[in-house]
């Protein structure tokens, strides 16, 4: 018969039109932005800056190295460094950015930012409602707009942020252990001069009696 | 699958007026070409595309290459007289290697499975003497590749049925692919301009960046 | 002084038609007719992209047909001149929109080729997951924009976008980003897959089946399907490897070559697929390419999945900043779902490229439209090129 096929076609139609009353399956369709879609972990959209404790200025984790400034591909970042410096989560000395901003409306999102950045404080945002209608500089990201907290992060990517913090935890761990090891090496070599100077003898003194204290 | 070695002895003996030279590749996993004299060139694709053994029916990419002037410092060592004594002294001397254009095909075989052949084909400059011959009456897929070639290097194909620009509109002058080129910048920039941008964006209207931060010095 | 064209074409001019002698009165001293030549011009809802057709047209049939392109053309391969090799990894992705992770595949591949990475096993099998998953969903949106543009609006368009939003679903999860991934590196990939990703995969190729089958069953032998593209620009075998044609394209006309048979590139040895090949090279044999295509994928991808080994996905010798591989230069090829797409490097050992150059299936495939049109009809046109499947990013760069 003519047309045979084209009515089996219309009955999967059918079944798509009146399936999509019962089956969630079928019905794919959020009413947009009444309705919204629970976003996915991982996703990623624009970067931002990282912050740890309260104070946005002082936890800032970015020590200005200009590492992704190098390697972004469509060249948005923009950073000025700072003459002088802070401490940073290790308690050492850092210069920190003067500016930092990012130029949304050319970056593409593409994250080598966050990949090649050594020190865990540029990650990727999930917001993608940033329009404005400020045409020179609505887009331009300076550093306050930037700066998020280490709360937010760990609430909007969770795995990534605790792998961020054992990452940080273990440098913290690292330089601690450091300086403690410096910081005895430093006593026991003032106790071995300072018995040094006690051992030196006096001309016909007897012999060393007091032994040189044992390496702990 | 014949070496560049075996095919250069085939084409030789077909073709005994053909100048072919086998080029290396430092990079091992990479294949080596066979640099054909542009007098010649059609000629040897024929016979590769032909040849019962290669077969090659199948040009899968045409590239052009630009490699400008180069200059060279050689290091010769050099009879001079100094002090009296006849010593050997190395001296630098600068060779001008003059500039190409270079069009490389790939060519392949569906019907023998085996691939890939590159040839070379190299103009005499940059500036004048710019013609190739044309593949596309053996290969038609070489059409729009070798119309690509001319837009962006300015290579002229003498046998290409339909020569003109095809990812540049017809009016546009000046070949973007070379490395000589100069991008024009008068247009309007993207709305936060800064670095170079802001340098070029500044030449042809005054720009007032609202966004450009004077770094603060602490007191 | 600017160097931009400020006259648009004309987008319509009627021409007097000539008879052989070349004059265009006939014998009883009245016009043969008339010519038109029309531009399908660059906003066009059915064109896949701004491209641009110039139609010469006598009646309904098409007697000349120049392709235009460029309109989209970023100059890409100048751009990597510019940067260095991973900076260049997210502009692959622009290449070919539809097919991020193919187009990543094919430079990674390039790269390693040139300095000599190794890639970890694992790394092999998500490689060959993420690219059959592309294939798939390639292929479903395209049977449903072909579908589209010969008059079923929209329909079967939805459904086939209603699956392959669940296929770019999982691409979010992984990478990030639902189509530009960015996801391959030189000596793997960015990050690895867990296993709750690996059985939701699972589920949704196991699903694939069924809607291939329901969308198949309301397609496959429809009426208007077959009478519109059966017989409409058979391509015969030396035309289309003279053509340089690639792809579904090529196989749909009888030529036996897939790259990833002849290569093997990979690990596609391991897999145990066919390579289905048409008889006629016109349009129904093109569109039922695709539908058998998806099949073999979905064979693959229950083999990958199930035997997807542990371990690293990334080489531990593989640099990530301050890459440099040696200088020397290397052609690399895949079988992306629109042909050949390959990439030839030319390096000068330092950081950037010297030359790079993408090889771009859809650019090439548009080669012979003019000589797969003519004779046929205005209504033809606009299915011939939806079965070519260009995608503009790839044919302009």
């Amino acid at each position: 018969m003519l047309g045979e096929q084209i009515i089996k076609g219309m009955a999967v139609t059918a079944r798509n039109f009146f399936g999509s009353y019962v089956s969630k399956d079928r019905l794919t369709t959020v009413q947009y932005p009444e309705e919204q879609l629970a976003q996915k972990e991982n996703t990623r959209q624009f970067p931002f800056l990282v912050y740890d404790g309260d104070d946005w200025e002082k936890g800032l984790r970015c020590v200005a190295c200009q590492i992704c400034e190098k390697e972004c591909p469509p060249k948005c970042i923009y950073i000025v460094k700072s003459k002088d410096k802070k401490p940073d989560y290790k308690g050492q000395p850092q210069i920190y950015p003067l500016t930092f901003d990012i130029d949304v409306s050319v970056c593409m999102s593409c994250q080598i930012c966050v990949e090649v950045c050594p020190f865990e404080s540029i990650k990727m945002d999930t917001k993608f409602e940033l329009s404005t209608d400020d045409r020179f500089g609505g887009l331009l990201l300076t550093k306050d707009k930037l700066a998020k907290p280490n709360s937010y992060y760990q609430q909007m990517h969770p795995h990534d942020a605790a792998d961020s913090d054992a990452v940080i935890a273990a440098e913290k761990a690292k330089a601690e252990a450091k300086a403690k090891a410096a910081a005895e090496a430093k006593l026991k070599a003032d106790a071995e001069a300072k018995a040094k100077a006690a051992a030196t003898p006096p001309i016909a003194a007897p012999a060393l009696t007091t032994p040189p204290p044992t390496a702990k | 699958m014949e070496t560049p070695e075996q095919i250069k002895a085939s084409l030789e003996a077909a073709l005994p007026s053909a100048k072919i030279e086998i080029l290396a590749n430092e990079c091992a996993a990479g294949e080596r070409s066979l640099l054909v004299a542009a007098a010649s060139g059609f000629a040897v694709a024929k016979f590769l595309r032909d040849d019962a053994q290669l077969k090659l029916d199948y040009c899968s990419n045409v590239t052009g290459v630009d490699w400008p002037d180069k200059e060279l410092a050689e290091k010769i060592k050099v009879k001079q007289i100094v002090d009296g004594v006849e010593k050997e002294v190395e001296e630098v001397k600068k060779t001008v290697r003059s500039g190409y254009l270079e069009v490389v095909y790939h060519l392949y075989s569906m019907a023998l499975k085996h691939g890939p052949v590159v040839l070379r084909l190299r103009t005499e400059n940059r500036a004048d003497k710019t013609h190739l011959p044309s593949l596309t009456p053996l290969w038609r897929g070489a059409e729009f590749q070798e119309r690509e070639v001319y837009d962006l290097y300015g290579v002229i194909f003498d046998g290409h049925p339909d020569l003109r620009r095809i990812l540049m509109w017809d009016e546009f002058v000046g070949f973007p692919m070379r490395r000589d080129y100069i991008a024009p910048d008068d247009f309007e920039y993207e709305p936060t301009p800064h670095d170079e941008v802001l340098v070029e964006a500044k030449k042809h209207y005054p720009v007032e960046v609202k966004a450009e931060v004077k770094p603060e010095v602490k007191a | 002084m600017s160097t931009f064209a400020t006259m648009p074409p004309k987008s319509f001019e009627v021409k007097p038609k000539l008879d052989e002698s070349g004059s265009s009165i006939d014998e009883s001293g009245s016009s043969i007719g008339e010519l038109l030549e029309i531009s399908m011009g660059p906003h066009h809802p059915s064109t896949h992209g701004v491209f641009r057709m110039d139609v010469v047209l006598d009646g309904e049939k098409v007697v000349k047909l120049k392709p235009v392109c460029g309109y989209l053309h970023r100059n890409h391969e100048k751009i990597g001149e510019n940067i260095s090799y991973l900076a260049s990894m997210p502009y692959t992705d622009r290449l070919d929109y539809f097919c991020s992770m193919t187009n990543n595949w094919a430079y990674a591949l390039t790269i390693e080729k040139l300095a000599g990475l190794a890639v970890p096993e694992r790394a092999e099998y998500i490689r060959v997951i993420m690219a059959e998953l592309t294939r798939l969903q390639n292929h479903t949106s395209l049977i449903g924009f072909f579908v589209h543009d010969m008059g079923a609006l929209g329909t079967p368009l939805m459904y086939a976008f209603r699956e392959r939003e669940k296929i770019l679903d999982l691409f979010e999860e992984v990478s990030g980003a639902r189509m530009m991934c960015n996801y391959m590196r030189f000596g793997g990939v960015r990050v690895d897959v867990n296993d709750e990703w690996l059985a939701r995969t699972k589920q949704l190729v196991a699903n694939y089946g069924r809607f291939l089958d329901e969308f198949e069953a309301f397609l496959n032998q429809n009426e208007i399907l077959l009478a519109r593209t059966q017989g409409v620009s058979p391509l015969t075998k030396e035309q289309a490897v003279n053509a340089s044609l690639t792809g579904p394209l090529l196989r749909a006309a009888g030529v036996n070559y897939d790259v990833r048979k002849v290569d093997k590139y990979g690990i596609y040895s391991r897999f145990d697929f066919k390579v289905p090949l048409g008889e006629h090279g016109d349009l129904y044999d093109r569109y039922m390419m695709r539908v058998l295509e998806m099949r073999e994928s979905i064979k693959i991808l229950n083999q990958a999945l199930r035997d997807i080994p542990g371990g690293p996905v990334m080489d531990p010798k593989a640099k990530l900043r301050g890459f440099r591989p040696k200088s020397g230069e290397v052609y690399g090829r895949i079988e992306s779902p629109k042909g050949e797409l390959g990439f030839y490097i030319i390096s000068d050992g330092g950081p950037n490229p010297y030359r790079y150059r993408v090889r771009p299936p859809s650019f090439i495939n548009i080669t012979i439209l003019e000589d797969m049109c003519l004779g046929h009809r205005v209504a033809d046109v606009i299915v011939i090129l939806g079965s070519v499947d260009i995608v503009l990013g790839e044919v302009d760069r």
